[in-house]
């Protein structure tokens, strides 16, 4: 047995030696590492701690460099650790930091080994424990060490004594009780002389106040001080950080140090300094003019910087002082338009966010221009970066800044055309979005809309299809203010389309459907139209002559008048040969159109488009001919709307060809029918859709019934073998739906819909195994009017709730900046109540760790000779269970006692004491009874709702403490 | 505070990686190769922050520099200075400069440990605690003398006591 140790000892492989190995690769890399790990599985047990020592410095190794597990190895290293050779020890204790963690469960073994060499008289030996501890200290390891620990805060080597400060950040972190018996002693090694102790406890003053600035505020004067006297440009910027935390709360100290930064900022030599110093001056001191002229300055030095570091921390200062100082960004505009085509991807991208800064909505087409030929010129990535910040930044605010739509929707059209563009789902939902929300904008973004499904090239684009498909369906929905539905009708049944995914070729069918319902429509009334115009006694009549079309056996004075209409159609409207003419036709009509100003009457698009016989069966031709073989497609949604669409097409064609040789009796009725028909479709297709509230799908009532907190998992199971298309639902409606049709229980059905048709056997046969059918039929009344779905809960929201009208107007902004070169009113876009955007959801950081600078406050306020009453179960406190507890440390109460005693004219926007006011009654601070007395007269100047509550409070309060309190931030500072 | 600290060589294999919050071995792995490749798709003599809130999470800063073979990354939060920083990389790299006079990746390879007996003395906890080279010197010098004792002490006794005991 001593023999193979001795063996093992001459053979093993040091780290060197693996090393080595890996360098050479004769084998394969993971082979090697399993030989390693192999190898050292049997060197770890061994009883020779040389070996063993060596084996676990190879386990480290691999693990920090390869990713191998050495959790396993957990006792070994408690056992390396506990050696009592350094060297040992030195391999033990890295394992350890690198290894352990809370859930490690060896831990509870090294609670006095790590005692024992805390207090080492070999400073190394302290050293790694302490370096080991900083890792893995515990709720546990902090209790327990806290005094070895707090000893070594005095400790005469500096070696130890600035460790020893670099830990107990994490220790405090723990264990907030050890701030009882560490705080003072943190307090005096701040203002302690060795440059080294002080850049320490300064690091630790500046994490513990990032977290809780507030108990800090006691500190300022020592703060202060080390602004003012150190000349180690560490200190100085960790106590800028500080102040940076400090000064927003309290606004006399920003006044104080003010001078000092801007001192340093001009004097300094250090460039991170002179960064630290424009920083904290732009973002905490941007009310003082003058040192935010100077920041300015500098930033402007920074921006033309050769180096790229300076230049992106130059822009970056720069978008931090926009918000407040625009004039900043204003002034600095040339170099920051250059910093667009800088080679650095970062400065680019902070560039763009400050150009973004600068839109307003006088500008905002000129930036919207520069910007897109920038994006034209850039990588994909950075173009799409540019396209992002425009769509974004006009979308805010539901198009805030968009005065002009017209150009706004033309823009998103030029946008499609980018080659390099990916910002389809963008695009998309806002040209369903402007399309639902601006009606003036509607004749334009049916324009855009025609022109990018009517180009064949972009439908090849994988990146274009969701824009593809929003434009589509901007085309038919608002297909009445089209220039010629004839060619959209062509446009949407290129043969081309065959390119795009079966959602939003559904989208097409659908949309086509809805202009051939348009186009029968406006037939009909065309024809009705003549007939009154003509004082025909009888309507039927007129009516057969309609429908009957081109047959010459009618009354000559409707042959008159249907004559002209037939040139015009076989002139420009043919189907077959409209694409060349069409665009004549269309640029004449828009200009007529912007002349007279008219944008959405019917009449006047039926004025220029003469729906024939001969044209509408020319459609209904096309239609057929093009989908027909859609009827059997795989994909349910094309399948289904393919065969609607037929089915109609079919039903008016039966109708129309029937009548020729049919009486007059019956034609009347025959003609009845079809109108009906098509006055059918046009209802259900004419109610407009709008943007629909967030709240909407909770305001549906649940159907008898219905349980919708069963877990939906369980049809995971059920589908199983029902494949799904990867696009399983059109939810055209974008992000704006997204809600109402997720959580609507209509999905369900949905998802089934998608299932092919074929497969449609063993549906039936599932939905009888699991008892699965389609919800109630209640809502599918009007078989024609299933799409788009959101359509139905914004009906409901309508009758549920009156209040929620969805057309509130929104013309502040007109009312608020009226510019006189505006040649046309912004037009009214439809916002909703309660918000129909998603809101921002404006966390405040709870403060984590209250019991912690309730510690802290309670040394600083010198209430720390108080009896640990209410700490008396520190574990039980930090865990965070004792709720009184948390409550009663919360910042705001030192807020109130600071404030309250030192500054009675002092308005506090302290919204935090609103929401936790009512938890503090435990712990009242003998501050308030000492304020008492002010309160009256104080009242009586200010009238803040929070100083009522407080004082409301004061008859529940308990003394509980009654330390006396002196004035914490000095007059001097203030 | 300083949440890790790698280096990395331009073929993206790991050569010190040191994380001041405990993370599961696979997630560092992840984290390292995810700094790689967005390291090695960045020119040169362009700046050296790269945004890490995507890699690293909330309020992650990186910097690094690009020394011949080696990257040198650090990953911090708010409380630290990105020049600072910079400097730091600088008297960590000026620092193995003066132990290993003249440093190459060869070194950083084969001195795994003192590496990060260097680093140990920069860093605590995620504190900066040295940023003299110098001193920094002076302790690894001291603890390399104490290591090479400690093992000389024990060399005889164990080996002679190996052979008694047989």
């Amino acid at each position: 047995m001593a023999g193979s140790s001795i063996m093992d000892n001459l053979f093993q492989r040091t780290l060197e030696d693996l090393i080595k190995g890996f360098r050479l690769q004769l084998v394969g890399e993971s082979a090697l590492i399993s030989k390693a790990v192999e190898e050292i599985r049997r060197e770890i047990k061994s009883t020779d701690l040389d070996i063993k020592s060596i084996a676990l410095q190879k386990l480290s190794y691999l693990s920090a460099i390869y990713g191998i597990d050495m959790s396993w190895a957990a006792f070994h290293v408690v056992e390396v650790m506990s050696s009592s050779r350094f060297a040992h020890k030195k391999i033990g204790y890295r394992a350890a930091s690198q290894s352990f963690h809370e859930g490690t469960s060896v831990l509870l073994l090294i609670t006095n080994q790590l005692r024992k060499d805390l207090s080492s008289p070999n400073e190394f030996e302290v050293s790694l424990a302490l370096e080991c501890l900083s890792r893995i200290v515990t709720i546990d390891l902090a209790r327990d060490l806290t005094p070895d620990v707090f000893t070594l805060l005095s400790s005469s080597k500096v070696f130890v004594r600035k460790k020893a400060i670099g830990v107990i950040l994490r220790v405090f972190e723990k264990y907030p009780d050890a701030v009882r018996v560490c705080f003072k002693r943190l307090v005096e090694n701040l203002e302690n002389s060795d440059s080294q102790i002080a850049t320490a406890a300064v690091g630790v003053f500046c994490e513990l106040s990032s977290k809780d600035p507030r108990s800090y505020l006691p500190l300022a004067p020592e703060f202060y001080r080390i602004l003012i006297d150190s000349r180690n440009n560490w200190v100085l910027i960790k106590t800028l950080k500080i102040f940076a935390k400090l000064a927003p709360l309290e606004p006399r100290l920003g006044k104080r140090i003010v001078e000092p930064v801007c001192e340093l900022m001009k004097k300094t030599g250090a460039k991170s300094l002179m960064f630290e110093c424009v920083r904290t001056v732009v973002t905490c001191l941007s009310n003082h003019e003058s040192a935010v002229k100077v920041a300015i300055s500098k930033i402007g030095e920074l921006l033309v910087d050769p180096d790229p570091n300076l230049r992106f921390l130059g822009l970056h200062a720069l978008s931090d002082v926009a918000p407040t100082h625009l004039w900043a960004v204003l002034e600095n505009q040339e170099v920051v338009i250059k910093s667009l085509s800088d080679e650095d991807p970062n400065i680019k991208l902070e560039s763009l966010c400050l150009v973004m800064a600068m839109v307003s909505e006088s500008n905002v087409a000129d930036i919207s221009k520069v910007l897109v030929n920038y994006a034209l010129k850039s990588d994909p990535e950075f173009c799409n970066e540019i396209l992002g910040s425009i769509l974004t930044t006009c979308s805010r605010n539901v198009y805030e800044i968009i005065i002009d739509f017209d150009w706004y929707v033309s823009l998103l059209g030029e946008m499609s055309r980018i080659p390099n563009c990916q910002k389809g789902e963008e695009i998309e939902a806002q040209l369903i979005d402007i399309g639902m929300r601006v009606k003036d904008a509607r004749l334009q973004l049916v324009q855009v809309g025609r022109d990018l499904v009517i180009d064949p090239a972009l439908l090849g684009n994988v990146h274009l299809h969701r824009i593809l498909c929003a434009a589509a369906w901007v085309v038919g929905e608002y297909v009445e203010v089209a220039s010629n539905p004839f060619e959209l009708m062509d446009a949407l049944l290129q043969p081309r389309t065959n390119l795009l995914p079966p959602s939003v070729r559904a989208v097409y069918i659908h949309s086509s459907f809805k202009i051939l319902v348009f186009c029968l429509d406006c037939c009909l009334m065309q024809n009705q139209e003549h007939v009154s115009s003509l004082d025909s006694s009888n309507l039927a009549v007129g009516y057969s002559g309609l429908v009957a079309g081109k047959k010459h056996t009618e009354t000559r004075d409707f042959a008159s008048c249907e004559g002209p209409t037939h040139d015009a159609q076989n002139e420009g409207f043919s189907p077959q040969n409209s694409m060349d003419s069409s665009e004549q036709l269309a640029v004449q009509n828009n200009a007529v159109r912007i002349v007279t100003q008219d944008q959405t009457s019917i009449a006047t698009s039926l004025e220029k488009n003469n729906f024939t016989l001969e044209s509408i069966v020319g459609l209904l031709n096309l239609i057929e001919l093009v989908l027909s073989p859609l009827a059997a497609n795989p994909d349910v949604e094309i399948l289904e709307r393919a065969r609607n669409v037929l089915s109609f097409v079919q039903l008016i064609k039966a109708e129309i060809s029937d009548n020729s040789n049919q009486n007059v009796d019956i034609l009347d009725k025959k003609d009845a029918q079809v109108s009906a028909i098509v006055k059918l479709m046009c209802d259900a297709f004419s109610d407009e859709l709008g943007p629909v509230s967030l709240n909407a799908q909770g305001r549906v009532a649940v159907p008898d019934g219905l349980v919708l907190n069963e877990n939906l998992d369980d049809l995971n199971a059920i589908c199983g073998d029902i494949e799904l298309p990867s696009s399983s639902s059109f939810s055209i409606g974008g992000p704006h739906f997204g809600t109402t049709s997720d959580a609507s229980p209509f999905n369900l059905p949905k998802k089934e819909e998608t299932e092919p048709l074929n497969e449609s056997a063993s549906l039936l046969e599932h939905r009888k195994r699991h008892g699965l059918y389609y919800l109630p039929s209640e809502k599918n009344e009007i078989t024609y009017d299933d799409y788009p779905p959101p359509n139905d809960p914004q009906k409901k929201t309508n009758l549920n709730d009156e209040s929620e009208d969805l057309s509130k107007l929104a013309g502040q902004s007109l009312s608020l900046k009226k510019r006189p070169n505006q040649t046309k009113p912004r037009p009214v876009v439809v916002k909703l109540d309660d918000g129909d955007v998603v809101p921002i959801s404006v966390k405040k950081p709870e403060p984590r760790d209250d019991s912690l600078s309730g510690a802290v406050r309670d040394v600083l306020l010198g209430s720390e000779a108080k009896p640990s009453s209410s700490q008396s179960n520190p574990s039980d406190k930090s865990s965070g269970t004792d709720k009184k507890n948390l409550s009663s440390y919360h910042p705001s109460e030192i807020k109130e006692n600071v404030i309250g005693a030192e500054m009675p004219d002092q308005a506090n926007p302290n919204r935090k004491s609103k929401h936790h006011g009512r938890h503090k009654e435990r712990r009242r601070s003998p501050r308030k009874t000492i304020e008492g007395g002010e309160h009256d007269q104080r009242e009586n100047k200010k009238s803040s709702h929070r100083h009522n509550r407080h004082k409301a409070r004061q008859g529940s309060s308990s003394p509980l403490n009654v330390a006396p309190q002196t004035p914490v931030i000095p007059d001097f500072l203030l | 505070m300083i949440k890790a600290v790698l280096v990395l060589n331009t073929q993206g294999k790991p050569r010190l990686a040191k994380f001041y919050e405990f993370r599961p071995v696979e997630k560092q792995q992840e984290l390292i190769r995810n700094v790689f490749s967005v390291l090695c798709s960045r020119a040169e003599n362009v700046s050296n922050f790269v945004d890490a809130e995507s890699i690293y999470g909330q309020d992650a800063r990186l910097v690094y520099k690009h020394f011949a073979t080696l990257y040198f990354v650090f990953i911090f939060d708010s409380s630290e200075n990105e020049l600072a920083m910079l400097d730091l990389i600088q008297v960590f790299v000026e620092t193995l400069d003066k132990c290993f006079r003249n440093v190459c990746e060869l070194d950083v390879v084969y001195n795994y440990s003192k590496m990060h007996s260097i680093l140990d003395e920069i860093i605590i906890g995620g504190q900066v605690l040295e940023t003299s080279s110098t001193e920094v010197i002076k302790a690894i010098e001291e603890l390399s003398r104490l290591e090479a004792a400690s093992n000389s002490i024990n060399l005889v006794p164990k080996s002679v006591s190996g052979w008694r005991a047989r």
